[in-house]
């Protein structure tokens, strides 16, 4: 029990990855792995502030701006300098390694007995509801800090998928969807497309790098290296997510961002204890995000064999 | 009033690809006037429509809509005063959303996008009043993707999204020509009805000789990025199709001698 509490954590704190994914990736139609810095970026930002002695709220919002900087300059490479978003998105992510080394100081920073959010919620939690030490649910025994992490965490991540929702369905927001649709179109109708993609790819990193702030909080550490295979792991909890809802509207598809990353950390978990080799992991993260970008093609073409045999 | 002065372009100056798509063009489009731009392929109507949307800034020459200067203007923010229809039915919207938030996108052509709700309730009763004369049904399927619907389904809402606000200047580059003909003949109607209700500024490129002839009150004709002919008033109320094709005819001999032969031949019998 305690194991699935934790599995749902991380899975939802990386549901905040997936979102940032989703924007770039489902609106934008390219994949940013400026992700890959941007995650660590907001990692090794709350961490370093966090030792520093900044309050943990604090460096977690700066971290989130740090990460919309971070999306905003891959933005401005792209659509300014007119070079390749892929290419922009691995300028800025190779850059941020160097600059994540500059703000840590050191390769690691642990966060062992400072005070984060997360224990700032865990102690909230127990001191509201008076409450200490393990409770017992669903029939087995847990830490009540660990539930209260999990809540808050619940909170956080529908509160800005919600967010997400409304800003997505405004006026703005409606106007950057289009941009990722048909760029000749909107322009037309008076939209800077430049502006929507580098806001965008703003938003989409703040979003990341919120995530690995709350990650790097959660699991007491930030690493130089934990961005890597993270766009992977974030592309296939969007696709997990398209899978199981086929409904493509968008209330629909940000609730499947976060579904497939509580389901993708599901399997893993199941995956790891039925003693898959951890080192496998991204190998097996990749075949599986490469099957499903394959899969509908292969059976199309499948299928219109099929019809022409009929004939 | 549209006032286009000494333009010219040039792609790829100094290559071997290099094309002198625009001339020295200067022409006048009076207010609420509907000019019909017709020329041989190549000829630079659709560049110069082009350059008048802002899709690309000219190498010399001004352009002036309604006292405003678009010269330097970014596309974009030309759109304020310029609605648009691409020969392309699937150029004009957006696939993946919805009819009704096409429409919204419409709506607010060159007005800034706050971060209200975009589709509100009033928006989307007057949407559904606005596409029901269309007679295609698509009142009843404002929210479903504009993707699923055919080119001249597509193409008519385009041209409804391109005139939602009044422009100061319609832009029409062959919207028909990759339709079929019942569909592009639905879609002139709509083009006339619009176009004289809400009394437009419109530039119509079209190669369709007949639509030249039976819209409009202006002819202009292109030809290796100028304006070789300008038929108004009586003049063009006269003319035919027969007469527009011997015109391309003349040209087309034309070019076929030698252009130093040309001016002897010229200065010989003329």
């Amino acid at each position: 029990m305690s194991l699935l509490i934790g599995t749902f954590t991380i899975g939802l704190i990386l549901a905040l990855l997936s979102l940032g994914v989703f924007i770039s990736f489902r609106i934008f139609n390219f994949p940013d792995i400026t992700t890959e810095g941007s995650i660590t970026l907001g990692a090794s930002i709350s961490a370093a502030m966090i030792v520093g002695g900044f309050d943990p709220w604090v460096a977690t919002l700066v971290a989130l701006a740090g990460g919309f900087m971070a999306g905003a300059l891959t933005g401005i490479i792209h659509t300014r300098f007119a070079v390749n978003g892929l290419l922009s998105g691995i300028l800025v992510m190779t850059a941020l390694y160097s600059v994540n080394l500059h703000v840590m100081g050191k390769s690691n920073v642990p966060l062992m007995s400072d005070k984060t959010i997360i224990t700032t919620i865990e102690n909230l939690g127990m001191s509201v509801f008076r409450v200490s030490g393990d409770i017992t649910l669903f029939g087995s025994t847990v830490p009540v800090k660990d539930v209260f992490t999990l809540a808050s965490v619940l909170f956080i991540v529908l509160v800005l998928g919600l967010l997400l929702y409304l800003f997505l369905k405004s006026n703005l927001g409606t106007a950057m969807r289009a941009t990722g649709n048909n760029q000749q179109m909107i322009r037309a109708l008076g939209v800077n497309t430049n502006v929507m993609i580098i806001l965008g790819l703003g938003i989409s990193n703040a979003l990341i790098a919120l995530s690995g702030a709350v990650l790097a909080q959660f699991q007491g550490f930030a690493d130089v290296q934990m961005g890597i295979g993270m766009l992977v792991l974030g592309l296939a909890s969007v696709i997990i997510g398209e899978a199981l809802i086929s409904d493509k509207s968008l209330g629909y598809m940000i609730a499947g961002a976060i579904g497939g990353s509580l389901i993708f950390r599901l399997l893993v978990a199941v995956a790891l204890r039925l003693g898959m080799n951890p080192n496998d992991l991204k190998l097996i993260t990749a075949v599986f995000v490469f099957i499903a970008l394959v899969l509908p093609m292969v059976l199309k073409k499948y299928k219109r064999r099929g019809a022409q045999s009929k004939c | 009033m549209l006032e286009i002065k000494n333009i010219s372009k040039t792609f790829n100056p100094d290559t071997v690809s290099e094309v002198k798509s625009l001339s020295d063009i200067s022409c006048t489009i009076e207010a609420e006037s509907f000019v019909v731009l017709v020329g041989t392929n190549g000829s630079g109507k659709s560049t110069l429509l082009n350059a008048i949307a802002g899709n690309f800034f000219p190498d010399r020459g001004t352009i002036v809509l309604d006292g405003t200067d678009l010269t330097k203007m970014p596309e974009h923010k030309r759109a304020k005063y310029i609605g648009r229809v691409f020969q392309n039915p699937f150029s004009g919207t957006a696939p993946d959303m919805t009819i009704a938030e096409n429409l919204a996108l419409a709506a607010k052509r060159g007005a800034s996008r706050s971060l209200g709700w975009a589709l509100t309730h009033t928006l989307t009763g007057e949407f559904r009043e606005r596409v029901r004369p269309l007679n295609m049904e698509l009142e009843d399927r404002l929210d479903s993707p504009i993707g699923k619907l055919s080119g001249g389904q597509r193409q008519a809402l385009t041209l409804l999204m391109a005139s939602w606000i009044k422009p100061k200047l319609l832009l029409l580059d062959e919207h028909t020509a990759a339709l079929d003909p019942k569909t592009a003949g639905t879609v002139i109607r709509m083009t006339e009805e619009i176009v004289n209700r809400e009394r437009l500024t419109t530039l119509m490129v079209t190669h369709s000789m007949q639509q030249a002839v039976s819209m409009g009150t202006r002819i202009l004709m292109m030809h290796k990025g100028r304006i070789v002919h300008d038929f108004k008033g009586q003049e063009k109320r006269r003319l035919k199709a027969a007469d527009l094709l011997a015109l391309f005819d003349d040209i087309r001999k034309k070019e076929l001698i030698d252009p130093a032969a040309a001016e002897m031949i010229n200065q010989l019998y003329v």
